[in-house]
């Protein structure tokens, strides 16, 4: 690796952001044709602004639809903005396409690289394109795929899979890595070695920029999230300082038993807000309650006991550590899974 | 400063992947070697060498036995019939001609028989020959037959160079108009794309892979033939080559303009049958293109399957160098340079 490049890019960490974007904006065309319904135009992005600095990172945290794909795909010059500006490391895409390819690394929502490839002749294809690849050791182990080396893509594990699409962006041992839902469909071993890796990275000093339905992932790995929807940014922060503006740190969640469930509304929102402690309360379809609370175990206390004053029995009962999901859904009104 | 580890080439890298996806996956070898080597053994053996097909005649009763026994030594095959079937089985073609008995003993035999058949014709032609030579006609010119079976003019020697052109066209398609919407189709393109790689090593890559394709498709079938049929090539080699080239290079620029936009692999499959089927029926790999009416031969011959074939064909057959394939070489130009440019242009990266 060029010494020069670490010294640049140390001087610019003092004046650069990795990833500057104002007002981006992304409108697909509805479709018009002699045969086919004509179909509206969608708006996917409309007019994010984001400042992402060196060393941090940083998710996009949405439900499907919610545009975050689009965002990072333009982000990543894949896809021209309908609107906006983008600036990566201080420069454009527009002007300087070559020099920012070798700079940033991408691993797509899915890629399905050539199965006939064994992982070695894949990693030696992606290091072909970089000026000063990493060395194919470095990367097998990065990844833990050394035992893989020889083996076919289409004969690895969906983990194994997601770990070398990771290791083909960190081939140019880039400065800023685009992981786009890294984990999705993957299972709980393997999502976590992602998020090892991830970790590695960072403590290399890169510039990661994740999206991800998975409010675990962004708080596990996130230093600041994004949380998107309709294409707009609904709120920025740590996810800590996001839970935190919460009205309740802690989640009651109860059910009464099945024969009162009926009536549900023997319990009022109302009734339920006037409760010491309890800052929220929602109502699910399912007849799920679940209360904003500060303070579980009082909160617990006195919820049992106005239960006890209007005679209902109680089904189920549970307290957890609110998350970034009651964040999106105080935020939205929706959950994250919904489409 | 010590490079950690030395820069493989981006064009041989991709030219690589491509050819490992090709010789790790049967069916690609199948449909490059295997399909046209088995379409050639059929057609091969169905237009054999072979005599004539046997003419087989209807006699109705009350044709004499006598008369009956000289056609069969004349090696036609008789076939009693009453005259319920017989009309049947004329229509039906299962006899080519009917002998029907004179009314009285002075009238004449008639042959009855369908005109607008061919092989109706033939039958009478035949018939009516052994019997008049029976009744004692004799030939007043002398004349002798001299059958064809020399390598160079049988249908075999024809049908090779129109196969491997026909070959040559599906591989260039095929491998580099499906292969390029497979890659859209599978974000690889995209993927690629996000990497530093320059577009012109990726479409330099494709062509290179059917380079290397290419000489080894040639040899594979212009060797099998020879082994199988005894197919010569009369002219040049390097010719033969030249053309394979000229011609695959052309497909391969128009696969680049069907696949330029194509977003999915049934729309690319479509529109490459769109562009091969009707030259393979026009084209005249399996017959002779002149069969189709003058009106339209000039259309055909401006095709590029059709440059081709006759390229191949001056080549293989005629034993023509390069001053004889300038012309087809010519209108694949006209073909794939267009093509070339105008699918780079509309070219759909992502």
């Amino acid at each position: 690796m060029p010494l020069g490049r670490y010294r640049k890019a140390a001087l610019n960490q003092q004046v650069e952001p990795a990833v500057v974007c104002r007002g981006l904006r992304k409108v697909y065309d509805g479709k018009h044709g002699l045969f086919r319904k004509p179909s509206p135009s969608v708006v996917a992005v409309d007019g994010l602004d984001l400042v992402i600095q060196r060393g941090e990172c940083f998710g996009l945290l949405g439900p499907n639809g919610s545009g975050k794909t689009t965002t990072v795909e333009m982000l990543e010059g894949l896809l021209a903005p309908t609107a906006g500006e983008i600036q990566l490391l201080g420069l454009q895409w527009g002007t300087a396409e070559q020099a920012l390819r070798e700079r940033v690394g991408v691993a797509l929502q899915e890629t399905h690289l050539p199965e006939k490839l064994m992982v070695e002749e894949l990693l030696t294809l992606f290091r072909s394109f970089y000026r000063a690849p990493r060395p194919m050791a470095d990367l097998l182990a990065d990844v833990e795929l050394e035992e893989k080396r020889r083996a076919w893509v289409g004969k690895l594990s969906g983990g194994q899979r997601q770990r070398l699409a990771i290791a083909c962006a960190l081939v140019g041992e880039p400065e800023v890595l685009f992981l786009d839902e890294p984990t999705t469909g993957l299972d709980p071993q393997s999502r976590r070695q992602v998020w090892g890796l991830v970790a590695g990275y960072r403590a290399r000093g890169g510039t990661v920029v994740l999206t991800t339905h998975y409010m675990e992932e962004a708080e596990r790995l996130c230093d600041r999230v994004a949380i998107v929807d309709h294409g707009k940014l609904v709120r920025v922060g740590s996810p800590s300082e996001l839970i935190a503006a919460l009205p309740g740190d802690h989640v009651i969640e109860l059910e009464l038993e099945k024969n009162t469930k009926n009536n549900a509304s023997v319990l009022t929102t109302d009734e339920l807000g006037l409760v010491t402690f309890v800052k929220e309360a929602h109502l699910s379809a399912e007849g799920l309650w679940s209360l904003a609370v500060r303070e579980p175990e009082h909160a617990v206390a006195a919820v049992l006991a106005l239960l006890e004053r209007k005679g209902c029995t109680l089904g189920r009962l549970g307290t957890r550590k609110a998350s970034l999901e009651d964040v999106f859904v105080a935020l939205t009104g929706r959950h994250l899974r919904d489409g | 400063m010590a490079e950690p580890s030395k820069r493989p080439s981006p064009i041989v890298q991709l030219t690589l992947m491509r050819l490992r996806e090709i010789g790790r996956e049967p069916g690609v070898l199948f449909w490059a070697f295997g399909f046209p080597v088995l379409l050639s053994i059929a057609l091969g053996i169905a237009f054999r060498v072979r005599g004539p097909e046997p003419t087989v005649v209807g006699a109705l009763p009350g044709i004499s036995d006598d008369l009956k026994q000289i056609l069969v030594e004349g090696k036609i095959q008789v076939k009693p019939l009453d005259a319920a079937s017989a009309e049947a089985e004329l229509r039906a073609g299962r006899v080519n001609l009917l002998l029907v008995p004179p009314q009285a003993p002075a009238q004449p035999i008639t042959y009855r028989f369908d005109p607008s058949r061919v092989e109706a014709r033939q039958a009478r032609a035949r018939v009516n020959e052994i019997l008049q030579r029976a009744a004692g006609q004799t030939e007043p010119r002398l004349v002798r037959d001299e059958e064809v079976h020399e390598p160079g003019s049988r249908y075999i020697d024809f049908l090779i160079p129109g196969l491997l052109a026909m070959n040559l066209m599906s591989g260039s398609m095929w491998g580099v108009a499906w292969v390029i919407v497979h890659m859209r189709v599978r974000k690889l393109l995209k993927r690629l794309l996000a990497a530093p790689m320059r577009r012109r090593d990726l479409m330099f890559s494709i062509g290179l892979a059917r380079l290397v394709l290419i000489p080894m498709e040639v040899a594979f079938i212009v060797l099998f033939a020879r082994l199988f049929f005894s197919v010569q090539v009369a002219g040049s080699y390097l010719a033969l080559l030249t053309m394979a080239f000229a011609g695959s290079a052309s497909f391969a620029a128009i696969a680049i303009l069907v696949a330029s936009r194509a977003q999915n692999t049934e729309t690319v499959s479509g529109l490459m049958n769109l562009v091969m089927l009707p030259m393979f029926i026009a084209s005249g790999v399996f017959f002779s293109a002149s069969n189709f009416p003058d009106s339209i031969q000039p259309v055909i011959r401006l095709l590029p399957l059709t440059a081709m074939c006759d390229g191949m064909r001056a080549v293989m057959i005629d034993g023509a160098g390069f001053g004889g394939i300038l012309w087809p070489l010519a209108i694949l130009a006209l073909w794939g340079v267009p093509a070339f440019l105008l699918g780079l242009r509309y070219f759909r990266w992502n």
